[in-house]
């Protein structure tokens, strides 16, 4: 029984992470690979630890993946959110099929500040009809 | 089919081919960003593999080693933003 719970773990775990690579492969886009990779190869990595903690059956090992799954689970978003405020920074294309840029014009290029909506609306629309 | 020849014919060899795909955007990549997500990715990826392989060998010190990979990626990855982030300034 145990052994066929490891195995069912397992093989959903590696399923994932073969997704993951997949979708990293085949996305057309910066953001979407940065997307794809966050959610897959977490919930991958999370499953094939939790078939070592079923395996091993120890409560100290228990906790050590426990708190890998965790640290993991807490780093995934903020190190995607950071290398994709980076590569907005850095001028890195949206794909031509997305429809939708919120942040376009809102941040300053050189002091990277987030310009709020309320303050700086008229004067965002004349830099608007500036650019036109 | 025991569960020794499950994990080490069939799970190893997928997370391999996952890890070759990832290599493959690594090389490619066009911006410098996609090559910082690849890294990522291949850590994060053998993790995973470390995971395995201490199943296979009953051996449970490697999960340390896979802790300490995950705090390794998280600080490159980081670090990476950061460098881009001033350099592009």
């Amino acid at each position: 029984m145990t052994e066929i719970t490891i195995g069912i773990l397992a093989s959903f775990g590696a399923i994932f992470v073969l997704l993951a690579a997949v979708g990293l492969i085949r996305m057309p886009d910066t953001y979407l690979r940065i997307s794809v990779t966050t959610k897959a190869a977490t919930l991958g990595i999370g499953l094939l630890l939790v078939a070592a903690a079923v395996f091993f059956g120890d409560m100290s090992i228990t906790t050590k993946v426990l708190a890998i799954i965790l640290f993991i689970l807490l780093t995934a978003p903020v190190s995607a959110h950071l290398i994709g405020r980076a590569s907005y920074f850095s001028d890195v294309k949206l794909w031509k099929g997305s429809v939708l840029d919120d942040l376009e014009g809102k941040y300053d290029k050189f002091s990277h500040k987030l310009k709020s909506d309320d303050e700086k609306a008229p004067e965002k629309k004349t830099d608007n009809i500036e650019e036109d | 089919m025991t569960l020794y020849d499950f994990l080490y014919y069939i799970i190893l060899p997928i997370l391999s081919i996952s890890v070759i795909l990832i290599m493959f955007r690594f090389l490619k990549g066009p911006s410098i960003v996609d090559r910082v997500i690849a890294l990522d990715l291949i850590i994060t990826t053998g993790i995973g593999i470390i995971a395995v392989y201490s199943i296979i060998t009953n051996q449970p010190t490697f999960l340390d080693i896979a802790m300490i990979l995950a705090l390794i990626a998280f600080l490159g990855t980081v670090a990476f933003s950061y460098y881009l982030e001033k350099r592009n300034k």
